[in-house]
C-alpha cells in the first residue's frame, strides 16, 4: 500500500521496521518458516545466515519483490502490504544490490538521477540534481565525482553511485545484499564509514552478509537466520565470530588448514618468464616464473585485477603469451586450451556461471563440458548418454551436490551447489593440477568446508594446486607457498605459516 | 533419480497447445475482419487440405521447408543465426541444376554429384560470412542478410543471361532438362504398393527420403557427438565452451558453412522431382519461411518435422480459402500467429520449468 513516512523525531529509539514471524512457503518448500527482526533508526542491522537460510526471500519479501503467506511487516510502526518494488520505495526502502545496475556509458550524475529526473519545464534540471547529489556526498561522506563516466570507475565507486541513487529516491531504510562481496579490503574500509556516516543520519542500514567479523566491525545487532526461522537476535558487542558462525551452523566450524608438507620433488608445473604483452606495451603480467611441485598448494594473492586472470588464462592456454610454461617436465606452449585440459589440469574458473556452466542445461550435459574428448563421456566420437548421467550421480553423492539428480538444469541450483558440482567434476579427472579461481567464493560455510576438504585430500595424492583466492585466510590456510601479485608482477613471496592476514593485505597493496 | 514424468509431459504439450488457441483466436479476428465466418473457413481449409491429393502436396511443399529449417538449426543450436538460408539456397539450385546437366553420370552418381554442387555452392556462399565473423567480427545476421540480397540478383542475372533457354512454345525460362540420371524418382509407385491411390496431378518428392535422412543425421549429430556437444556448447555460453577448450572460432566457421551446405539442398525437392531445371518460377521465400519453421520446431529434428508439415499444411489448404471469398494470403497471417504465440508460450513454460525445479530442488535441499 502506499504510504509516506515522515515521523523521525518521536522517541530516542525507534523501530524503523519490524518484521514479525514472515513466513513464506513455495509448493512443497519452506523458504520462511518464522522470520523475526527488528531494525532500530540509527543502527546498522545485520542479517546473516547460510546460503538458502532464507536472508534473501525475507529481504525481497520486505524489498516488495514477493509477497509473505504469513506474518506482519511495520514500517516505522505502521503495517504495510507492498505489492511490488515501486510501494516499498514509496516507504523509503532502498536496496543497494550486489550486483550494479547502472549504465557504463552515463555519467554518475545520469545514473544516479536515472528515472527519478527533477524536470525543468521540458528538460532536466542537472543544476538542481546535481546540487543535491554534491550535497547528499558530502553528508554521508560518499565521495565521488558526478561528472565522470561510470565505465571509468572502480568497484567500490561504483557501489557508492549506487548508494547515491538510492539516497536521491529518498531512502531512509537501506538494504545492503552482500556489499562487500566485490571489494577490496580498503574499499571496504570506506563503505563501513560511508555507513556509519548514514547511521549517523539516523538511517536503518540492513547488512546481509556471509562474512563475520565484517557484520562484527559495523553492525550493531546482529539477527541470525537457520533454516527459514530467526535462531538468534544479538548485540554484535556480546558475541564473537565463531559464537555467530556456530548460531548460523548450528555447529562446530571448519577451518582452512592443511597438514603437513606433502610436497614431492617432481614438478608439476614450471612457469619460467611468462609475460602477457598488450599493444599499449603494458604488460596484463610479467616475467612471472615459479615452480610449483606435485603436492604442494600455492597460493596467490593480490587485490583482484592485477594479473591473477591473466595468469589464470595463461596457464590454461586462453591468452597468448610470451615465456615458457612446462607441465610435468614437458613444454606445453604449443598446446591449445583441450590439449591442456587433456593433459591433465582442472580448472575451476572465477564466475562459475560465466565460464563453467550452461545454466539452461541439465547436469548431466554440463558434467561433458571440459571433458567432451575423454571417457567416461565419450565412446569414440559418440556421446555415451547413459555413463555420462550415471558418473554425473556418482559426482552429485561424493560431492554432495544438492538437487534432484543429473536433469536437474544447473540454473536451479544454488551458487554453492553449483560450485561443488564443478570442483566435483574436475576433480573426477583426477588432475595432476588444479587452478582453482576463488573456489569457495560466495558459497556457504558447508560447501565451503567440503571443497577445501577435497583440496586437501588431492593434495595429499600429489595434486598440485595454483590457488587465487581474496579470502585472506583461505590462501594463508590452505596454501604452502604464497606468491603477491601487484600490477601483473610478483612482488613477494611469502610463508604462510609466518604471516597474518593483516601482513598479507598490505604486502597486496604494496605498503610494505 | 528423476527421469522426465507424466507431469513434465504434460507441462512439454502445454506450450504447443497454448500457443494454438492463440493463434487460431487472432486467425479468427482476421477472418472476421474481412466479415467471413471464421468457422467456415477453417472447415473449408481442413475439408480441402485432408483429401489424398492435397495431403501429398503438404509433403511436397513441407520438405525443402524441413531441409531449410534444418540448416537454420545448426545455426541456432551454435548460437548463431544465419538468415542467408534464400540466397544460399538458390544458388545451390541453380548452379546445381545448371552443371548437372552437362555432364554425363550413372543414374545415383549424377545424383549425388548434383547434391555436391549445390552444397559446394551453398557453402562457399555461406563462408563468406562465415569468414567475415570469425576474422572480421561481422555480424553474420547482417552479412547474410546481405549476402541474399546479393544472392539473389546474381541468381536471376546468370540465370537470365547465361544459364536459361527458351523452352520452344512458351516463354517460360528454364535451365537445361536434367537426364533421367539426375532425376530423383517419383515416390508414388512406393506408395501405391502401401496401398495409396493415385491422385490427380500428384506425386511425392523422391527428396523427401532425403528429407528424413538428413533430420536423422541432424539429430544425432546435434544430440550424440562431440561435434554437436561443441556446437551446442558454443551456443549455451561461448565463454564457457572456450574455457573448456573448445575452439569456437572453428566452430562458428563450421556451423555458417555446414548450414550453407544444408541450405545449397533446400532449393532441390522441386527441381529434381518435377520441374527437373531451374525455372523462372522458382518458388521463393522458402529460406524465410523455414525460419519460422526452425524456431516453431525449437530447432530439434522431430519438433521442426511437424512444424514443416503445420506450414505446408496451412500453404496448401488455405488456397480452398479463394472459394469461399477469403483471400488465400490469410494463411500467412496464421503462420505469423502461430509463431509468435508460440515463442511466446514457449519461453512462458520455459521459466515455470526453471520455477518448478528450483522448488523441487529445495525440497530436496530442505529433506
Amino acid at each position: 500500500m502506499l504510504l509516506t513516512i515522515n515521523s523521525k523525531e518521536s522517541k530516542k529509539v525507534s523501530v524503523a521496521v519490524e518484521l514479525r514471524h514472515i513466513s513464506k512457503r513455495f509448493p512443497g518448500v519452506i523458504a520462511n518458516k518464522d522470520v523475526s527482526m527488528k531494525v532500530e533508526t540509527g543502527t546498522v542491522h545485520a542479517l546473516v545466515g547460510e546460503n538458502g537460510a532464507g536472508k534473501s526471500t525475507v529481504m525481497k519479501i520486505l524489498y516488495g519483490m514477493q509477497r509473505p503467506d504469513g506474518g506482519e511487516i511495520l514500517v516505522n510502526g505502521q503495517s504495510v502490504n507492498f505489492k511490488n518494488p515501486n510501494d516499498a520505495i514509496e516507504a523509503n526502502i532502498g536496496m543497494v544490490h550486489q550486483h550494479f545496475m547502472l549504465a557504463d556509458n552515463f555519467t554518475v550524475l545520469e545514473n544516479i538521477i536515472l528515472g527519478a529526473e527533477p524536470k525543468q519545464g521540458m528538460t532536466i534540471d542537472f543544476t538542481a540534481a546535481r546540487k543535491k547529489v554534491a550535497d547528499m556526498s558530502a553528508a554521508y561522506g560518499l565521495d565521488v565525482d558526478p561528472d565522470v563516466l561510470v565505465e571509468e570507475l572502480g568497484v567500490g565507486q561504483r557501489q557508492r553511485v549506487e548508494i547515491l541513487k538510492v539516497l536521491y529516491r529518498g531512502a531512509r531504510i537501506l538494504i545492503f545484499d552482500e556489499p562487500t562481496a566485490v571489494l577490496v579490503p580498503q574499499e571496504v574500509d570506506d563503505l563501513f564509514n560511508a555507513l556509519k556516516g548514514l547511521r549517523a543520519e539516523g538511517m536503518a542500514i540492513i547488512f546481509i552478509s556471509h562474512k563475520l567479523d565484517e557484520v562484527l566491525r559495523v553492525a550493531d545487532d546482529v539477527t541470525v537466520v537457520r533454516a527459514g526461522s530467526t535462531v538468534a537476535e544479538v548485540k554484535s558487542k556480546d558475541v564473537t565470530a565463531k559464537q555467530l558462525a556456530e548460531l548460523m551452523v548450528g555447529s562446530e566450524l571448519p577451518q582452512p588448514t592443511t597438514h603437513g608438507d606433502t610436497r614431492r620433488p617432481e614438478v608439476t608445473l614450471s612457469l619460467k618468464d611468462v609475460s602477457v604483452p598488450t599493444k599499449s606495451g603494458r604488460d596484463l603480467i610479467s616475467h612471472i616464473s615459479f615452480d610449483l611441485r606435485a603436492g604442494e598448494v600455492i597460493g596467490i594473492a593480490g587485490v583482484e585485477g592485477n594479473g591473477q586472470a591473466e595468469l589464470v588464462e595463461a596457464i590454461m592456454g586462453l591468452r597468448d603469451y610470451t615465456g615458457e610454461i612446462e607441465f610435468k617436465g614437458e613444454n606445453i606452449d604449443h598446446y591449445t586450451v583441450a590439449h591442456r585440459h587433456d593433459a591433465g589440469i582442472g580448472l575451476i574458473p572465477e564466475d562459475r556461471q560465466r565460464q563453467a556452466l550452461m545454466m539452461a542445461s541439465p547436469l548431466w550435459e554440463n558434467r561433458i563440458l571440459g571433458h567432451q574428448r575423454s571417457k567416461p563421456v565419450m565412446r569414440g566420437f559418440v556421446l555415451d548418454k547413459k555413463a555420462t548421467i550415471a558418473d554425473t550421480r556418482v559426482i552429485m553423492d561424493e560431492f554432495d551436490v544438492r538437487a534432484p539428480g543429473p536433469h536437474t538444469l544447473a540454473a536451479a541450483l544454488s551458487g554453492g551447489n553449483q560450485q561443488k558440482f564443478i570442483v566435483g567434476r574436475e576433480m573426477s579427472k583426477a588432475p595432476a593440477l588444479l587452478v582453482a579461481s576463488h573456489p569457495t567464493r560466495g558459497v556457504d560455510v558447508g560447501a565451503q568446508a567440503a571443497i577445501w576438504e577435497e583440496l586437501r585430500r588431492a593434495r595429499e595424492k600429489g595434486m598440485a594446486v595454483v590457488l587465487i583466492s581474496a579470502d585472506l585466510e583461505e590462501l594463508i590456510g590452505m596454501s604452502d607457498r604464497l606468491l603477491v601479485m601487484l600490477r601483473g608482477a610478483i612482488t613477494a613471496e611469502l610463508n604462510p605459516k609466518k604471516t597474518t592476514p593483516e601482513q598479507l593485505g598490505s604486502a597486496m597493496t604494496g605498503a610494505q | 533419480m528423476k527421469k522426465p514424468s507424466i507431469s513434465q509431459f504434460l507441462l512439454a504439450l502445454a506450450a504447443p497447445v497454448v500457443a494454438a488457441a492463440v493463434s487460431i483466436v487472432i486467425s479468427s479476428l482476421a477472418v472476421l475482419a474481412s466479415k467471413k465466418s471464421p468457422v467456415e473457413a477453417y472447415k473449408t481449409m481442413w475439408e480441402f487440405g485432408t483429401q489424398a491429393g492435397s495431403l501429398l502436396e503438404v509433403l511436397n511443399t513441407a520438405t525443402p521447408y524441413y531441409i531449410a529449417a534444418i540448416a537454420i538449426a545448426i545455426t541456432f543450436r551454435a548460437g548463431l543465426f544465419n538468415i542467408g538460408v534464400e540466397g544460399q539456397l538458390r544458388l545451390g539450385a541453380l548452379f546445381s541444376s545448371y552443371f548437372a546437366a552437362k555432364f554425363v553420370l550413372p543414374p545415383v552418381l549424377h545424383v549425388i554429384a548434383l547434391f555436391l554442387i549445390a552444397m559446394t555452392v551453398g557453402g562457399l556462399w555461406a563462408a563468406i560470412a562465415a569468414y567475415l565473423k570469425v576474422k572480421r567480427g561481422v555480424s553474420e545476421v547482417i552479412s547474410t542478410i546481405m549476402l541474399n540480397s546479393l544472392a539473389v540478383g546474381m541468381t536471376s542475372f546468370l540465370f537470365s543471361q547465361y544459364f536459361a533457354e527458351i523452352t520452344e512454345g512458351s516463354n517460360n525460362l528454364t535451365t537445361k532438362t536434367l537426364p533421367a540420371s539426375a532425376q530423383i524418382p517419383d515416390l508414388m509407385p512406393l506408395l501405391n504398393k502401401l496401398g495409396v491411390e493415385d491422385q490427380p496431378g500428384g506425386g511425392v518428392y523422391g527428396m523427401l527420403l532425403i528429407a528424413i535422412a538428413l533430420g536423422i543425421a541432424f539429430w544425432f549429430i546435434v544430440n550424440r557427438t562431440r561435434f554437436g556437444f561443441e556446437l551446442r556448447a558454443s551456443g549455451a555460453n561461448p565463454i564457457a565452451a572456450r574455457v573448456s577448450g573448445v575452439n569456437s572460432k572453428k566452430m562458428t566457421f563450421i556451423a555458417l558453412v555446414a548450414s550453407g551446405a544444408i541450405a545449397g539442398l533446400s532449393g532441390l525437392p522441386t527441381i529434381l522431382g518435377d520441374t527437373h531445371s531451374y525455372t523462372m518460377g522458382f518458388r521463393s521465400g522458402i529460406g524465410f519461411s523455414a525460419i519460422a519453421v526452425a524456431l516453431l520446431g525449437r530447432n530439434g529434428a522431430i519438433g521442426m518435422a511437424f512444424s514443416a508439415l503445420l506450414f505446408g499444411f496451412l500453404e496448401v489448404s488455405s488456397r480452398a480459402l479463394e472459394l469461399i471469398d477469403i483471400a488465400p494470403e490469410t494463411y500467412v497471417i496464421m503462420q505469423g500467429s502461430i509463431l509468435l504465440s508460440s515463442v511466446i508460450a514457449y519461453e512462458v513454460v520455459r521459466r515455470y520449468k526453471i520455477t518448478l525445479q528450483s522448488k523441487e530442488l529445495a525440497k530436496v535441499v530442505a529433506a
